[in-house]
């Protein structure tokens, strides 16, 4: 039955299994394990942030295609639900609509993008995405009146899934039975279907050719695989299901604008937490865009913490003041590339 | 005679600014093993490359059991029924040993008996089957490789220096598989700079020199006389062994 679930890709190390468990049970059990606004956003960006990265390693990973467009992707489904929303009204059909269209969307453009540059060499098909996306940007910026500019958009999603909405008058186990928490929940099913989603295609045969062309594209070509065929495809799997991931940021947001889901910052975010889970291996986006967003949340806290542990000493106050916790992020992801080169995944599975 | 099942008739293919192959003539015979032979550098590697269209003749004709391939992408070539194996194995280290096999098959299936007659002639394979393929040492890589064009029942296999650095008894093993391939009734065109083997193996010979096919012959004509070996392709140097 699990086995089935993970579509035969078991996590092959026991360290890794448990660690994806705890996850996995955490988020789950999230919004009463850990009560609280704060905690349960962070928690629910976690998941969003899950699904957009295993996409993203879906094209880096088994695809061995660098491309710079895959916020925009994650920007369009974030944009379609709020279009929609916004101009449609607050319905489930507004908001099926908005969720539809943003996926249609992100496969046409990867599409086009697809079809006129992966041709080309590695870095030309880099190159451009990073110039489509930039191009977007300023677009959705530019646009105001439709997309509300750099201010963003708030909108309003069925009322079931807001806080007003309250299904049980008592609170269980002190959380109120409210929309949030039903909101959390879809955004919560929607990230793990979609990566189960992924793990299967992934080792579907065409996951094994997309690997098999990463490696040595002229020896798929010669046993008779169109390449450009296969990147595409990949292209358009990888569009449709970081759209998707960015109509579930939006639901749960109830606002976009560029900053949030569109800029590049999100881009190099998504490349570390990849790279830091492992590439090629689905499971390694799990585990860093967990520890990615929880680092992001809570590094400047524990930093708090720990300068007032160290108050009185010379220098080390300083260095730990929480204003400089970006460096210390910093110097976590040079350290973890440097001792973990193949991810945390990698790194476990030789270890076993 | 029937019809060869691959016809090159002045092919041209140039690669950057070097003018490799000046004008191919070959006929591959069905059901017996041609072998292509020639000093290092006079373009039978390009030659099978060309066929698999990698490389683009700029000129000539390849007809393949009867089509044209010359202007086909090489997908559609490999799906027509050519079994190829590079000189460089190019075997996908990170999937199993079985998932190389698999995406060999262009049915993506592999028939049971086929994959018993495969293990039979390389038992490492059956070893190592669901290990991956990037841990296999250079002798096995070739074995897979091989096998990987074996794996389905080809209309030709293009088979690109298989002893190339192997070690004598892995030779030895490779060749004999290579045999049964010929007994099978199979259509091979061999690169082979092991003329023992080559011997062997090979019904008819085309020698290249300077990018063009230069003599064609009986494999017996060739190897019963050792000045024409010395003449067209200095084999006394790397062939008496």
């Amino acid at each position: 039955m699990i086995a089935t679930l993970l579509s035969g890709d078991a996590p092959r190390s026991r360290v890794l299994s448990v660690l994806l468990l705890v996850v996995l049970v955490c988020l789950a059990l999230a919004p009463f394990l850990f009560p609280g606004t704060r905690s349960l956003d962070t928690a629910a960006r976690i998941c969003v942030f899950i699904l957009l990265v295993a996409s993203y390693d879906l094209l880096l990973g088994y695809g061995g295609i660098v491309s710079f467009a895959h916020t925009m992707f994650f920007g369009m489904g974030a944009y379609g639900v709020a279009l929609s929303c916004e101009f449609l009204g607050r319905s489930w059909g507004a908001l099926a609509f908005g969720i539809g269209a943003g996926i249609v969307a992100a496969i046409a453009t990867a599409f086009l993008i697809g079809l006129f540059s992966l041709r080309v060499r590695a870095i030309f098909f880099a190159m451009i995405t990073l110039a489509v996306a930039s191009a977007v940007a300023v677009l959705v910026s530019q646009l105001s009146q439709i997309t509300g500019g750099e201010d963003g958009l708030n909108y309003q999603i069925p009322r079931a899934l807001t806080p007003a909405f309250k299904f049980m008058e008592e609170p269980v186990f002190g959380v109120r039975m409210n929309g949030k928490l039903l909101n959390y929940y879809v955004v919560f099913v929607g990230a793990l279907v979609g990566v189960l989603f992924l793990l299967r295609v992934v080792n579907s045969p065409f996951g094994r050719v997309l690997q098999a062309i990463r490696e040595n594209d002229f020896r798929a070509e010669a046993i008779g695989y169109r390449v450009v065929q296969y990147r595409v495809a990949a292209t358009c799997l990888s569009a449709a299901i970081a759209a998707f991931a960015g109509a579930l940021y939006a639901i749960w947001l109830r606002y976009v604008g560029p900053s949030t889901v569109l800029s590049m910052e999100i881009m190099l975010d998504i490349l570390l937490m990849v790279v830091i889970g492992g590439m090629g291996t689905i499971y390694g986006a799990v585990l860093g865009a967990t520890l990615f967003v929880v680092a992001q949340n809570y590094l400047q806290e524990l930093m708090g913490l720990a300068e007032g542990a160290f108050e009185g000493l010379p220098l080390l106050p300083a260095l730990l003041s929480p204003d400089r916790w970006l460096l210390w992020l910093g110097l976590l992801f040079i350290l973890s590339v440097y001792f973990f080169p193949t991810g945390i995944v990698g790194r476990l599975r030789d270890g076993r | 005679m029937s019809d060869p099942i691959l016809r090159l008739e002045g092919v041209q293919t140039d690669i950057a600014q070097y003018h490799i192959l000046q004008g191919v003539d070959l006929d591959v015979p069905r059901g017996k093993v041609t072998m292509l032979l020639g000093r290092n550098g006079v373009g039978k590697t390009t030659t099978l490359r060309t066929i698999m269209g990698h490389w683009r003749a700029k000129a000539g004709r390849i007809t393949f059991d009867g089509a044209d391939i010359t202007a086909r992408p090489t997908p559609a070539i490999a799906r027509s029924g050519i079994g190829f194996v590079p000189e460089n194995m190019g075997i996908f280290g990170d999937l199993t040993v079985e998932e190389n096999m698999v995406l060999a098959a262009v049915s993506g299936r592999i028939d049971p008996a086929r994959r018993d007659w495969i293990f039979e002639a390389f038992p490492p394979l059956r070893t190592f089957w669901k290990g991956p393929a990037g841990t296999l040492s250079g002798g096995q890589k070739q074995m897979l490789s091989i096998a990987r064009a074996m794996i389905e029942e080809r209309k030709l296999y293009l088979i690109d220096e298989p002893t190339k650095g192997l070690a004598p008894a892995i030779v030895t093993t490779m060749a004999r598989a290579l045999r049964e391939l010929k007994e099978a009734g199979a259509s091979i065109l061999l690169v082979e700079q092991n003329f023992a083997v080559a011997r062997a193996l090979g019904d008819l010979v085309a020698v290249m020199d300077d990018g063009r096919v230069i003599w064609t012959g009986e494999m017996a004509e060739l190897a019963g006389d050792a000045g024409l070996q010395e003449r067209l392709m200095g084999l006394s140097m790397e062939g008496g062994h």
